[in-house]
């Protein structure tokens, strides 16, 4: 048995997972921020469409969308299963980073929309200058578990055959009959990865913290 | 010939078949302190805003500077950089420093380049006294300090005229005096400016005029010697007098 060589092995799938992860991510936030907006700013119908789309999107787990979504866009445009199933993440962590904003624009007071208005601002320069950046900070540390989660759902592409951590270390097992050290190590990898980037998340909640605010 | 800054004709609100105020009519000439007294429920605080557009008046007209601002496709965001405003409970926007909350008007809304901007900030600070508090986030000012970088942040767009919604109803009373001496500087200084309060001090020794509001109607205009010691309504007397002693106290002995 050769340990260095398993976890040599199956670490050298971490560059998919980080990977998928930093696509999906961004693209989440990306799609998120947009249909919050048009969630809490949109009017009537836009608002029943974003909810609609939430609580559909949040309904069903996320490897049975990630099998449809998959499918849906493998049958469109010819993508490899490796940018197929990072961009299926990254349309469901939109569903709930839109939810993560959308409590973040709503814990921004009306107050600070009518002052903004007062100085001569368009709603939407509002919205940008004054609402976003507020509710941005205070949507970091929700937004911090939501990347855990995606880090870790990032091992559902294994099911489309992608070799990242999980899957490597499924053919480890499978091959040398030890599946215990074969999963203990890939729960090591994620366990560190979810880590470092919820430390890295804090350390900007914090540096970005508005000084003594009410 | 004094000139009108501001003319409300006719101005009615209601919301639903609750009337707010009704046919209100009054002229602000240039330079002129005015300030709106009543008792509370009377539609002070929604005059003022349907006065800079942020809430809609049902009927009734408003002209700034000779212009009509309530005419249908008049630019609405436009309208409210020449009409200063001062909050009750400050709204400063508190993700901007001191500077940061004057500038952004002026950065963002007149386009001045980031020096000019930085600029002409520092100097309405300095016109409130609160220079050396630049770089202070709203959370660590005291309220007084906020009102006064509040009113500095309406004064930054050089409006045609002020509209102060009871600037110092949500301060402590011993940080009253500096808000009030700052409006009491900006009037003398020649600013046009319409306030509601309950300051009965600053209503006499400060303004022009003071408008006697309740139950949604004007009852009486006119300057304060007038209404408080020879009003056309014995009402208005009554509420002058019962509002200087719960909250003027300190300034009707000086």
């Amino acid at each position: 048995m050769n340990v260095g060589r398993f976890i040599q092995y199956i670490a050298s799938g971490t560059a998919y997972t980080v990977s998928v992860s930093l696509i999906a991510l961004p693209l989440g936030l990306f799609l998120g921020l947009i249909f919050s907006l048009l969630y809490v700013y949109g009017g009537k119908i836009l608002t029943r469409i974003m909810s609609i789309y939430s609580t559909v999107m949040r309904g069903i787990p996320p490897i049975v969308l990630l099998f449809i979504l998959y499918f849906m866009v493998s049958g469109s445009i010819n993508l490899s299963a490796f940018w197929a199933g990072s961009i299926s993440l990254g349309i469901i962590s939109s569903a709930y980073q839109m939810e993560i904003i959308r409590g973040a624009l709503l814990s921004v007071s009306g107050g600070q929309m009518m002052a903004a208005r007062a100085v001569g601002m368009s709603r939407m320069g509002a919205i940008k200058h004054i609402i976003i950046p507020q509710a941005f900070r205070m949507a970091i540390c929700p937004w911090s578990n939501e990347a855990a989660i995606v880090i870790k759902d990032s091992s559902l592409v294994y099911a489309l055959g992608v070799p990242e951590i999980l899957r490597r270390a499924q053919l480890i097992s499978a091959s040398t009959q030890q599946p215990f050290l074969a999963f203990i190590i890939a729960g090591v990898i994620y366990f560190v990865l979810v880590f470092v980037t919820n430390r890295l998340l804090d350390g900007l909640d914090k540096r970005l913290r508005i000084p003594a605010n009410p | 010939m004094p000139n009108p800054i501001l003319v409300v004709k006719d101005l009615t609100k209601k919301y639903g078949d609750h009337i707010v105020f009704h046919d209100i009519n009054m002229t602000i000439n240039e330079g002129d302190t005015v300030v709106i007294i009543g008792p509370s429920g009377t539609g002070k605080s929604t005059l003022l805003r349907c006065i800079n557009l942020l809430t809609k008046a049902n009927s009734g007209q408003i002209w700034l500077d000779g212009e009509e601002i309530t005419a249908p496709g008049h630019d609405e965001d436009e309208v409210r950089q020449h009409i200063g405003m001062v909050f009750q409970n400050f709204l400063l926007f508190n993700h901007l420093t001191a500077l940061d909350n004057v500038k952004i008007g002026l950065s963002k809304v007149k386009k001045l380049k980031d020096d000019q901007a930085e600029a002409k900030a520092m100097q309405e600070l300095e016109r409130v006294g609160l220079a050396d508090r630049a770089h202070h986030y709203p959370g660590q000012l005291s309220g007084g300090q906020q009102q006064r970088v509040a009113i500095a942040r309406a004064l930054a767009m050089d409006p045609r005229i002020m509209l102060f919604d009871e600037p110092t109803s949500a301060l402590d009373p011993e940080l009253i005096g500096e808000v009030l001496e700052v409006m009491g500087k900006l009037s003398k200084d020649g600013m046009t400016m319409l306030v509601v309060t309950h300051e009965m001090g600053f209503a006499r020794e400060v303004s022009d005029r003071i408008i006697f509001l309740e139950k949604g109607s004007i009852v009486e205009d006119g300057p304060p010697e007038v209404l408080f010691y020879t009003p056309k309504f014995e009402r208005t007397r009554e509420f002058l007098w019962k509002i200087t002693e719960l909250y003027g106290k300190k300034e009707s002995d000086s």
